[in-house]
C-alpha cells in the first residue's frame, strides 16, 4: 500500500515540477514534452497498475517492471539526444557570433584609424 | 611579376604564433606587394593580435578557439564583404612560402579551387609511416570524388577562387579535419573544379611533425569518419545555387 503511494506522489511531484518550470519560462515547450510525457505515463501506472500489467502483455513483455525499464531508459535515451543536437546548434550559433563580432571589430579599429587620420580624436572610451 | 593583386586576400589562420606571424606578414608583403593580408587570431592566450598589427596586416581577433575551419570561415566571410575575388590561405608558422601565391593564382584562371600540393614534386617535405599511408589513402579516395588528381589533400595552402569564396563563406565545416578534406567534397558537390599546384615547403619555424604511431592511427580514423560523415551529408538547396 505505502508503494502505491510512494509511486503516486513521485510522479504527481515530478509533473508539478515540470509545470512549473514551464510555467515560470525556466524550460521551453520542445525540451519540456518528454518529462510531461515521462511525468504522465508514471501518473498513470501508479494508479492503475493494471494498466501497466496490461501493456506488458499487449507487448509481450513477460515482467511488467521490465516494461517501465524499458520505457525509462527509452525516454531518456531520447531526451539526451535532444540535448546533443541542441548543444551542436548553439555551438554553431556561438561560432557563427564569434565569426561576425570579429569581423566587425576589425572594422571598428579601421574606422578608429580613418577618424583618427582625419584629425577628429574619439574622446569616447576606445576599443580595447 | 605583373600580378594584380589588388582583388586577392591572403587569409592566414593563427593561434598562439607571435614568434612567426610577424615575419610571415611581412615576407607575404614583400614577396607580393599590394596584396591584402588578413591575420584571423583564433583565440590565441598570447600576443599574436598586437603582433600581426603592428607588422601591417588586417587582424580579426576570434574571442575563444575555433580551429582553423572557423578562422577561414571568417577570412572567407570578410572577403566576400570586402570585395576580394580571391582568398589564399597560408599559415601562420612559416611552412609556405608565398613565393608560390602566383603559379597558385595563376591556376585559379582555370579552376575555382586550387591546392598547393607538397608532393608534386618541388621541394623535400616527407612524411613517413601510418600518417603517409593515411594521406595517400585520402588522396586516392578525394581525387575519386573530385575526379582530378590529387597528391595532397590535406594541404593548407590554398587558394578559392569567386565561387569557392562564395561557398566556403556560407558554409565552411568547422570541424577538425573538416576545413581540409569535407571542404573539398562540398566543393566538388558543388560543381567547382578542383586542381593543384605544386609548391615549396619549408620545415615549421616550431615544432616536429608527429610520427607517433598512434597519433597517426587517430589521425587516419578521424579523417576517415570526416570522409564518410562528408559524403553522407545531405546535399543543401545552396550547394547548387553558388554557381553564376
Amino acid at each position: 500500500m505505502t508503494s502505491y503511494v510512494l509511486g503516486i506522489v513521485a510522479s504527481a511531484l515530478s509533473l508539478v515540477v515540470v509545470i512549473e518550470l514551464l510555467r515560470r519560462r525556466h524550460l521551453r515547450e520542445r525540451h519540456a514534452i518528454w518529462w510531461f510525457i515521462a511525468g504522465l505515463l508514471a501518473l498513470l501506472v501508479g494508479i492503475f497498475p493494471s494498466v501497466l500489467t496490461w501493456a506488458a502483455a499487449l507487448v509481450g513483455v513477460a515482467v511488467p517492471t521490465n516494461l517501465i525499464f524499458f520505457v525509462s531508459i527509452a525516454i531518456l535515451f531520447f531526451v539526451c539526444l535532444q540535448h546533443s543536437s541542441e548543444v551542436t546548434r548553439l555551438e554553431n550559433n556561438a561560432r557563427t557570433l564569434a565569426e561576425i563580432i570579429a569581423i566587425h571589430e576589425l572594422h571598428l579599429r579601421q574606422l578608429d584609424e580613418r577618424l583618427k587620420a582625419s584629425g577628429v580624436d574619439r574622446t569616447a572610451d576606445s576599443d580595447q | 611579376m605583373a600580378f594584380d593583386y589588388s582583388q586577392t586576400l591572403v587569409v592566414m589562420p593563427a593561434f598562439n604564433e607571435q614568434e612567426s606571424v610577424a615575419s610571415v606578414v611581412r615576407e607575404v608583403q614583400q614577396k607580393l606587394p599590394g596584396i591584402a593580408v588578413l591575420v584571423v587570431d583564433d583565440g590565441s592566450s598570447d600576443a599574436t593580435t598586437k603582433v600581426a598589427i603592428e607588422a601591417g596586416a588586417l587582424v580579426a581577433t576570434l574571442p575563444f578557439n575555433l580551429g582553423v575551419g572557423g578562422a577561414m570561415r571568417t577570412g572567407f566571410r570578410f572577403a566576400v564583404e570586402n570585395g576580394f575575388s580571391n582568398v589564399i590561405q597560408i599559415d601562420s608558422d612559416g611552412q609556405h612560402d608565398p613565393q608560390s601565391v602566383p603559379s597558385l593564382l595563376e591556376a585559379l584562371e582555370r579552376a575555382d579551387l586550387v591546392l598547393g600540393a607538397r608532393f608534386a614534386g618541388e621541394g623535400d617535405y616527407r612524411v613517413r609511416g601510418p600518417r603517409a599511408w593515411a594521406m595517400r589513402f585520402l588522396s586516392v579516395v578525394l581525387s575519386g570524388i573530385t575526379r582530378t588528381k590529387l597528391s595532397d589533400t590535406t594541404s593548407g595552402y590554398r587558394a578559392s577562387g569567386p565561387s569557392a569564396v562564395a561557398l566556403f563563406a556560407a558554409q565552411y565545416p568547422a570541424e577538425y579535419l573538416g576545413d581540409t578534406i569535407e571542404a573539398l567534397v562540398l566543393a566538388s558537390r558543388a560543381g567547382l573544379v578542383i586542381s593543384q599546384v605544386p609548391v615549396a615547403m619549408r620545415p615549421r619555424a616550431g615544432g616536429v611533425p608527429s610520427h607517433n604511431p598512434i597519433r597517426s592511427a587517430a589521425y587516419l580514423g578521424r579523417a576517415m569518419l570526416a570522409l564518410v560523415f562528408a559524403l553522407m551529408r545531405p546535399v543543401s538547396a545552396n550547394d547548387a545555387m553558388v554557381r553564376p
